[in-house]
């Protein structure tokens, strides 16, 4: 239920945004807008001023690196208080590698780092260690939105996948089709749930939540029909990976120092 | 709910999406799209050793037909949207065909049927008065012509259909194993054999359930059981079950030769968590020991008299019928045991009994197809009354001498 009342809210919002602009325009035709702002007051100040939001001039990416994640899991409680993510499921996770001798490698994310971490109890002490954060890549060739029976998965023109919580039929079938467990069936509202690159937020000029929260700039995300933007730039000019890049779903989602362990 | 597993699992693959009902599904299609393609041995190819069956195979069909979308309706999250696939249906979805395979698949069968108890319903129709009479008539639609050149052209269209009826048959189920076969995240369903793999087992499970069905309903009925048509089904059974079981092991074997990634977690879990269902019950329970006595049947025709030659063959169907089972349940629940990290296990599935997706709800579906089979029975009887029986007393005990006589006929026979 929360779910549905959560992307309602998306819609409602929205929804207020044009009738301001309606009422706005009747106030100012009737000549005391301007003097008053009745609608700016009611509203808030950009509800008037903003501009029309239009996808086609966008196209969202995330860019992690791996070497300045310390697995604190600000942004996994970020996105749970953001978008009621209930528990033990997760839009965004973080695991932790830790590679021992030869090749041994233990990899764990005790409740999608919500709670960060605790050290090795055995104290062996690891080759290499990083932390990865994980999130619904934002494929271009989505398996979910090709597989989805009903078309209630669907990719925005500024490259967010996304669900149709009024039109999902709850059969799972896309929480099968990605490779890289994003997706789950959320138990309140029966649908599918995943990361929505918290699309209400980054609609309205803001970013995304965990990146917003992460302490130390791991999670990075950009726009790279945006002239002059860091991300586009660093996407542009240095070595970034993908997961699963065998799979040829096209992510969004790019990863900095990445290593050959992680899956 | 909390999960767990071994090794490393995306935290969100510690949930199942799929449980028994998605098991179910394909069990059920798969004995829709199975008896039909036995009685169109009959219809099509005129194998007239197998016209007992005819009759059944087309209800059986239809039956389960009728019940082959609830399992998806209770497992369905949100099932009062389920026009959505017909009304919004997104064609590069696989799972949207259902809507209009379904739909044709079911024109097809009722039409044939209708056909084939035409000349029946028009007798009772005549036979009856009062309400049942207009029950009849209207199944007639009001069309009492059963001359010999009607029900000639009758036939020819029944052929027709039948013939037609293969391939939908083939495309229902086929497009079944396609929904798993073309999920390219899981290694252990992503392979084109899939669709030959769920065809062939459903066919297997369509002849099963006919030589399992005929026996009861010809015991119970008092009727003698063909000798003929026990045979030929169980030739029939024999060589379906050996293409499904060799193309079960040639999938496993080819992942297991390659030795890529992904046989890291799937051979540990055939041989670790899905033991017991894979090697057990699909296998050596479900498959070596059936094609073992089917063989005997085959092979040793001569020397088998028809009740231990019936009785045979209605063991070796009753254990293939849990073999198929065993495979649904094996790709549908294995397939998720495993996460998609190729990494970790999550813990083994048990489904509730009394849940939504329960095992007494998947049971009670499952009956209910046969429940439909005893209505449409109670109305159209698939057999003429004790035809065959020794018409005293209570044919449900026809004699044993009687058996040993028509034993001994077809012995003489060769
Ligand atoms: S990561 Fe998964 S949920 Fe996200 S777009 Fe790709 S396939 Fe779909
Ligand atoms: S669960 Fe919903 S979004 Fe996912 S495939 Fe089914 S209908 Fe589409």
């Amino acid at each position: 239920m929360e779910e549905t009342k959560k992307t309602g809210g998306v819609t409602r919002r929205e929804a207020l945004g044009t009738s301001a602009k309606g009422l706005a325009g009747a106030m100012f035709v009737a000549g005391f807008g301007k003097e008053l702002d009745v609608a700016g007051w009611l509203f808030g100040k950009d509800a008037v001023s903003k501009p029309a939001y239009d996808p086609t001039k966008h196209m969202y990416t995330f860019l992690f690196d791996i070497s300045k994640c310390i697995g604190c899991g600000s942004c996994v409680r970020a996105c749970e208080r953001e978008n009621n993510v209930p528990p033990h499921h997760f839009r965004t996770w973080i695991e932790r590698y830790r590679v021992f001798g030869e090749d041994r490698v233990l990899v764990d994310s005790p409740n999608g780092g919500h709670d960060g971490f605790e050290p090795d109890p055995s104290g062996e002490v690891a080759r290499k260690a990083f932390f990865v954060p994980k999130i619904c890549n934002h494929c271009e060739f989505t398996p979910c939105v090709q597989l989805c029976p009903v078309g209630a998965s669907y990719r925005t023109p500024d490259g967010v996948v996304l669900v149709d919580v009024k039109r999902c039929i709850g059969c799972g079938y896309c929480v099968q089709a990605c490779p890289y467990g994003s997706r789950f069936l959320n138990p309140d509202g029966h649908v599918a749930s995943k990361c929505t690159m918290c699309y209400h937020r980054i609609t309205k000029g803001m970013r995304p939540t965990c990146v917003e929260m992460c302490p130390t700039g791991a999670r990075r995300w950009g726009d790279l029909k945006k002239p002059g933007d860091p991300v586009a730039e660093i996407l542009a000019t240095r070595e970034t990976h993908v997961l699963k890049p065998e799979l040829l779903t096209k992510p969004h989602c790019f990863y900095l120092g990445m290593y050959k362990e992680v899956r | 709910m909390e999960g767990s597993g071994v090794g490393f699992s995306y935290p969100n693959d510690l949930h199942i999406a799929w449980g028994v009902m998605i098991v179910l599904y394909p069990y059920v299609t798969g004995l829709v799209a199975g008896s039909f393609v036995v009685g169109s041995l009959y219809h099509v190819f005129g194998r007239q050793e197998l016209k007992p069956i005819s009759r059944l195979s087309l209800v059986a069909s239809l039956g389960f037909l009728i019940f082959a979308p609830v399992p998806l309706l209770f497992h369905l999250g949100q099932p009062m949207r389920c026009f959505n696939i017909m009304i919004t249906p997104n064609f590069s979805s696989a799972m949207a065909a259902f809507g209009v395979i379904y739909a044709v698949y079911f024109i097809i069968v009722l039409l044939e049927i209708w056909l084939v108890f035409r000349k029946d319903i028009v007798m009772n129709a005549r036979q009856n008065r009062g309400i049942l009479r207009w029950f009849y008539a209207s199944l007639a639609l009001w069309t009492y012509d059963v001359s010999d050149e009607s029900r000639k052209l009758d036939h020819k269209i029944v052929v027709v259909l039948a013939a037609i009826g293969i391939p939908a048959a083939c495309v229902l189920h086929g497009y079944v194993g396609f929904m798993f076969g073309s999920v390219k995240a899981n290694p252990y369903w992503s392979t084109p054999l899939m669709p030959v793999i769920f065809l062939t087992s459903a066919i297997t499970s369509g002849i099963a359930m006919m030589v399992v069905l005929y026996q009861i309903l010809m015991k119970f009925g008092g009727r003698t059981i063909e000798p003929d048509c026990v045979q030929s089904l169980c030739k029939w059974l024999w060589l379906f079950a050996i293409l499904a079981v060799t193309l079960e092991l040639l999938e496993i074997v080819c992942i297991a030769y390659e030795r890529s990634e992904e046989w890291v977690v799937i051979g540990t879990l055939l041989s670790g968590k899905l033991a017991f269902s894979f090697i057990g019950i699909q296998l050596v329970f479900g498959s070596l020991i059936p094609i073992i006595l089917l063989g005997i049947v085959v092979l040793m025709r001569p020397y088998l008299t028809n009740p231990l030659r019936n009785t045979i063959g209605f063991v070796a169907a009753l254990f293939l019928l849990v073999q198929v089972l065993a495979m649904r349940w094996n790709v549908v629940i294995g397939g998720q045991l495993f996460s998609k990290s190729l990494m970790g296990f999550r813990e083994a599935y048990q489904p509730g009994l009394f849940e939504k997706e329960g095992l007494g709800v998947a049971l009670l579906i499952f009956l209910a197809s046969f429940v439909f089979m005893a209505i449409f029975n109670r109305f159209l009887p698939m057999y003429e009354k004790k035809e065959n029986g020794n018409g005293t007393g209570d044919g449900a005990k026809t004699g044993f001498t009687e058996r040993r006589e028509a034993a001994k006929s077809e012995e003489a026979r060769g």
